[in-house]
């Protein structure tokens, strides 16, 4: 997927003037935040649960090699058949080469972020192969042709009018005047016209939630059933997944389900949760007969053994950008790649490089509400400051930026003054404010001003307050 | 090759070559272990109340279910099942023994065959081998006696479960996976794929606002044979 990270304040701007996605974004704002403390407080194990989770993808991660080994060895004695890949290239040659030798003209698709940092439907289509994305936020952003705005509502920034244009427009084989009284019109239209995908597709692609090195297995969660029909009815399977998603036992990976459903939409637990292990048995009436996992690193090995180590640990819950008001205001676009909101804001630039991807890491108030409904604790907002940090030492921030901090910065090493200039700007805010006591203009800061009003400070500085205080108590 | 490339990248993040035997010994000791973590304390409750806990998730979860005290019962349970709900009675059922064994002759209105799902059969009847109290959750490994599509392809899903093999956690469903089943390719217990469904298929992506029947059974019903003394 080409990214348009580098021109994120564009996106932003853009994106804040843009009505339709305002209005989807007031819908979902208020709701999945709710869902998700409804689940959290029927379970009052929960921050027990995210200190085990977080332990359990550390443990993993720190002997990350043995895992992948041993989980390699238990597909290939169950029948499948794994294809490791360090790069996209090489993610996207293999599934073609699968795809080939399959014979495939039409490939169903179950939901996967890995697929989309990997352009596997381009690379296809490049090939004469038909990718179908059966997921239905993905289906429609497929006709489209846009890209997913949220991991896991990739279609959340659409409203039911933007639904029903697509689906006239692209399914012609249909009277024109039918009607969509309800949204499960909409559904039903989908659902009729992928189940005749499904069962003639010749290859389905599913990404991975987990990989089990105990039994070699891959997990997908869905509430469609749609990754489920994917992995089931053609006659190859093929899994995409990252090097990360590997834990060691079938109780790890139950305890970090335990998280994901909730932690995501509020759910106790997906509609769907499936093992899958190998392609069909002897005597199987139905099932795959081939199953084949790539495994693909595409930049994580090199995380390990840094500061961005921990983001490994990210199940793709989706909940960091659910509480982000920086996400909540801009939507998922304007992050301009696969990855939106507070983890994309870390993983992008690790994946795509710092210098197009800078200024994810400076979109964020450092609220630090992503960390605390993280369900494996990533410190996410301590990761996107190393993120400024090393922007800063390649020189990667523009001039302005970089002479404005060390002007701060010898302020700060010199109290004495700091003080005094802290005093001089207290007192000439609140005059400049005068009886309103709110400033909506100020010189050098009109960006900052044109959305909202400065409120003036009120009397002396801390420090002035602090040094009364301690003198009245002496 | 990308093998030796990407572990040799892990290894190097991590300031070490490969595992030390000692070390690796203790990793496929935890394998083997397969420790639990945490179990929620929701589900650790007297029989009754753990088959109470199970049947109330259903309900949340937008699943029906009937239970019924006796295997005999089972036929008459879904007939009326598929007439109130003004389904056919052309029905699709798992080859599998127990559900061969039930009395289907007693409803001559439910017209059975046995096999794999296809694209036209409406209404399913599957073989419940456990269930998970902790969320309403059934859990169906696919083994030649209960195919996946089953699951998947059918408006309508009828499971057919005794109260005997509900148990309270998934981890104690994973323990009877292990002592219960033997796959022949593998020589461990992990069948091809093992399915948890939790309520009917359903969908938020439109407006995200949650309406069932996605791709998967629009209707999810589960019939309980009262099997288990100490959860009546």
């Amino acid at each position: 997927m080409l990214s348009t990270s580098p021109s994120f304040k564009e996106n932003a701007t853009q994106a804040m003037a843009d009505p339709s996605l305002q209005k989807a974004l007031a819908r979902t704002r208020p709701q999945n935040p709710a869902k998700r403390l409804t689940a959290v407080a029927a379970l009052p194990e929960f921050e027990q649960l995210r200190d085990i989770g977080r332990d359990i993808k550390n443990h993993t991660l720190a002997h990350l090699d043995f895992y992948l080994e041993a989980w390699e060895s238990k597909v290939l004695a169950s029948g499948g058949h794994v294809h490791w890949a360090s790069t996209a290239e090489d993610a996207r040659d293999a599934v073609l080469k699968i795809c080939r030798a399959a014979g495939a003209r039409t490939v169903t698709k179950g939901k996967s972020m890995v697929s989309e940092e990997l352009a596997i439907n381009e690379h296809l289509e490049k090939h004469g192969i038909v990718p179908i994305e059966t997921d239905l936020g993905e289906y429609i952003l497929q006709i489209r042709k846009e890209a997913p705005s949220h991991i896991i509502g990739p279609a959340f920034h659409l409203n039911r009018e933007d639904w029903e244009e697509s689906f006239r427009k692209v399914h012609t084989h249909l009277p024109a005047d039918r009607v969509f009284a309800e949204r499960a019109d909409i559904q039903n239209e989908a659902r009729v016209l992928l189940r005749d995908k499904f069962l003639a597709a010749d290859v389905g692609i599913t990404g991975a939630n987990f990989l089990i090195a105990e039994t070699g297995s891959s997990v997908i969660v869905t509430n469609e059933g749609n990754g489920d029909l994917t992995q089931t009815l053609p006659r190859v399977h093929i899994v995409l997944a990252t090097i990360e998603k590997v834990v060691p036992t079938l109780e790890d990976a139950t305890s970090l389900l335990r998280l994901l459903a909730r932690s995501a939409t509020g759910q106790d637990f997906s509609v769907y949760t499936t093992f899958s292990t190998g392609g069909r048995r002897p005597g199987d009436l139905d099932g795959p007969e081939e199953y084949h996992v790539v495994i693909v690193d595409n930049g994580r090995s090199a995380m390990i053994g840094t500061e961005f180590q921990d983001m490994l640990r990210c199940i793709r819950c989706a909940a960091c950008m659910n509480h982000c008001p920086v996400y909540q205001t801009v939507g998922g676009h304007a992050y301009g790649w696969v990855y939106p909101g507070p983890m994309g804001s870390v993983l992008t630039p690790s994946l795509i490089g710092v210098d197009k991807a800078g200024h994810l890491p400076n979109a964020s108030t450092f609220c630090g509400k992503c960390e605390s409904v993280c369900p494996v604790k990533i410190p996410l907002p301590s990761m996107m400051r190393h993120w400024r940090e090393r922007e800063f030492e390649r020189h990667l921030s523009p001039s302005s930026t970089r002479t404005n901090l060390a002007l701060w910065a010898w302020l700060a090493r010199h109290p004495q003054l700091y003080r005094i200039g802290t005093r001089i700007a207290a007192k000439g805010l609140a005059m400049l404010a005068g009886k309103k006591g709110r400033l909506s203009k100020l010189p050098f800061a009109g960006g900052w001003t044109a959305g909202r009003d400065l409120p003036a400070p009120e009397g002396d500085t801390f420090f002035a307050r602090y040094a009364r205080q301690q003198r009245a108590k002496s | 090759m990308s093998k030796e490339a990407i572990l040799g990248g892990i290894r190097r993040g991590l300031r070490r070559g490969a595992l030390p035997d000692d070390q690796t010994m203790g990793l496929h000791a935890r394998l083997a272990s397969h420790p639990r973590h945490l179990i929620p304390a929701r589900s650790q409750v007297p029989r009754p109340e753990q088959v109470a806990l199970f049947t109330r998730n259903l309900t949340k979860e937008f699943a029906t279910w009937v239970r019924v005290p006796h295997t005999g019962e089972v036929p008459g349970a879904i007939s009326d099942y598929v007439a109130a709900q003004n389904l056919p009675s052309d029905i699709v059922m798992a080859p599998h023994p127990e559900l061969r064994d039930i009395p289907w002759d007693e409803r001559p209105m439910l017209r059975l065959h046995e096999g794999r799902a296809s694209a036209d059969d409406l209404v399913s009847v599957q073989h419940g081998w456990a269930a998970i109290a902790e969320t309403g959750t059934l859990m169906l490994p696919a083994t030649p006696e209960r195919p996946t599509t089953l699951n998947l392809l059918c408006d309508t899903e009828i499971v057919v479960l005794k109260v005997s093999r509900i148990v309270g956690a998934y981890e104690e469903g994973w323990d009877l996976l292990r002592q219960e089943n033997h796959d022949d390719v593998s020589g461990g217990f992990m069948p091809r794929n093992v399915m948890f469904i939790t309520g009917p298929s359903r969908s938020a992506d439109i407006e995200s606002t949650l309406e069932l029947g996605a791709h998967g059974p629009r209707r999810l019903h589960v019939v309980l044979i009262d099997d288990d003394q100490t959860a009546l």
